[in-house]
């Protein structure tokens, strides 16, 4: 069928990684629209490399990654609520603290471990070719409840993306619904870490929603644009990554970044035009 | 007649800081009260305590019968600062909408009468035109009015307005004022704060604030000479039908040896 299917139809490895990659991009799609809207890139970006240490730990004692992870991304959250709420530090202070004291911790453990040395790669890039179908059913599942708790909070969400004070006072319970959106950005992230890795998941979280924000008028049209942005760089990124021996994870977070140029670039020349 | 908001011996502020006390307030169905003040003075404070944003520090303070935020159907507030997404992709009509999200059930579709509440306040404040464009795309005084045909599509009995002409343009503050008197006769109370003297006049009470009430009452009787110069720093003259400043006696000192 071609060069652009057959990698897919004749490689179990490459259909299973794809399967992951369109889970992760619809998982990301729906958080990565707050992410946007909110400005919550840096907590984020801090989280991707916040869940290091608890990834770390969890290796050396024969545990789940998946559950260092979780470990680490509840650190960094409780983390910066503690030191904002207890000090005049500013929320992006206090991530900045979280952020940069998760991930030296989670360097100096791996460092100190020598038999990790070898899987600081795997976390901190993923192992996209190799995930196996535990993986993707875990994907799938947190996929699935990111989908559900976004739907049930989605009224609240876009206020908060509004006005918070607004909503506040409407009766809506603006820092336990902020919590939840934090809560999704974690599972995200540590449900996709596997896959894209720790750094790059960061990555699909946002330039497909940026795309979206550029070409559309409703949060709902956004999420599918940047769900359609997220498995066509997956797509993509997987044949390069299959044809010329790139790294799988990079290669789709880069085309994922390669479309949000060439839309913005599209969108500024059409704007140029109607006027 | 049962009070829309009563405060007693009221003290608000942040942590154990107290920005504004003691408030005795009583506001009625109908009634506008135009808190007025310089910047720092309580006014957004207070408002903030009402909505039930802000806990009360002391005092007693009831909001439609209920501690403040028990009533939040009922209450419409119009924040000064917002921290709107700017990337936010929402047309004008969608914001106008969210106004109306606690009128129904989580998942139920928008009602004949969400619908008619929106186009009615859309058309109250001259922005049925931009129904179709981008938010972020208006100016502030576009988005201004947009807010206040949320406020205006509640429907609720009581109006919080923090700064509502803030960013307004002549006309604009012409429509405000109309929508303002249209809110007061179908029975809501309205308490704004403003810098705007004369936004202020056409409230039926003014509280002149400064961290402390520094007079409240009926328009004619607080905004005196003395009461402004203790509220602002500011003396005031009427010409004509406006008020002007004429003094300006903050950072006032001998050796300016001015005279005014």
């Amino acid at each position: 069928m071609g060069p652009l299917v057959d990698p897919f139809v004749d490689n179990e490895f490459m259909l299973r990684a794809l399967g992951a990659g369109v889970l992760v991009s619809l998982c990301c799609a729906v958080v990565g629209t707050y992410v946007v809207l909110r400005g919550l890139a840096f907590i984020g970006d801090a989280l991707a490399h916040g869940v290091l240490p608890g990834v770390a730990v969890a290796v050396i004692l024969g545990l789940p990654a998946i559950a260092g992870a979780a470990v680490g991304a509840a650190v960094m959250i409780g983390g910066v609520g503690v030191v904002t709420r207890r000090t005049r530090l500013s929320g992006d202070s206090a991530i900045g603290l979280l952020f940069v004291g998760l991930l030296a911790l989670g360097v100096l453990i791996v460092s100190a471990a020598d038999s990790l040395t070898g899987d600081l790669e795997a976390i901190l890039f993923g192992e996209f070719l190799g995930v196996d179908g535990a993986d993707v059913w875990f994907q799938a599942i947190t996929t699935l409840v990111v989908a559900a708790v976004t739907a049930w909070s989605a009224r609240p969400f876009l206020l908060l993306c509004l006005d918070p004070d607004q909503a506040a006072a409407m009766g809506y319970r603006v820092a336990v619904h902020h919590r939840v959106m934090l809560l999704l950005v974690a599972a995200t992230i540590v449900a996709s870490f596997q896959t894209v890795g720790a750094l790059l998941v960061f990555g699909m979280l946002i330039a497909p929603a940026g795309t979206g924000a550029l070409v559309t008028r409703r949060v709902g049209s956004m999420m599918a644009v940047a769900a359609v942005v997220g498995v066509l760089a997956t797509y993509l990124g997987l044949l390069a990554s299959y044809h010329f021996a790139w790294a799988a994870s990079a290669a789709v977070v880069v085309v994922a970044v390669g479309i949000f140029f060439v839309v913005f670039a599209v969108n500024g020349i059409v704007t140029r035009g109607r006027r | 007649m049962s009070a829309v908001v009563s405060a007693r011996r009221l003290e608000v502020g942040y942590g154990s800081e107290v920005v504004l006390g003691v408030i005795d307030a009583h506001v009625a169905p109908g009634a506008a009260v135009a808190l007025v003040g310089s910047n720092g003075s309580g006014k957004s404070t207070f408002l903030k305590t009402v909505a039930g944003l802000v806990p009360p520090l002391s005092g007693v303070i009831e909001v439609l019968g209920a501690a403040p935020g028990r009533r939040g159907r009922d209450v419409a507030y119009l924040s000064q600062h917002r921290s709107t997404a700017l990337a936010l992709p929402l047309r004008v009509i969608d914001v106008v909408r969210t106004a109306r999200f606690d009128h129904r059930s989580r998942f139920a579709r928008r009602t004949a009468d969400d619908d008619h509440a929106v186009a009615e306040a859309m058309e109250r404040l001259e922005i049925s035109g931009l129904a179709d464009r981008a938010y972020s795309s208006l100016s502030g005084g576009q988005r201004q009015r947009v807010h206040l045909a949320q406020i205006v599509a509640r429907g609720a009995a009581l109006l919080l307005l923090d700064e509502p002409t803030a960013s307004l343009d002549a006309p604009g503050r012409a429509i405000y004022m109309e929508v303002l008197r249209a809110e007061r006769a179908r029975g809501a109370a309205v308490i704004t704060a403003t810098h705007d003297l004369g936004e202020a006049t056409e409230c039926d009470r003014i509280m002149l604030v400064a961290r402390r009430v520094v007079a409240d009452g009926p328009p004619a009787d607080v905004l005196t000479p003395d009461n402004l110069l203790e509220t602002f720093g500011l003396g005031l003259s009427r010409i004509g039908d406006r008020l002007v400043v004429t003094e300006h006696l903050h950072d006032h000192d001998d050796h300016h040896g001015h005279s005014h």
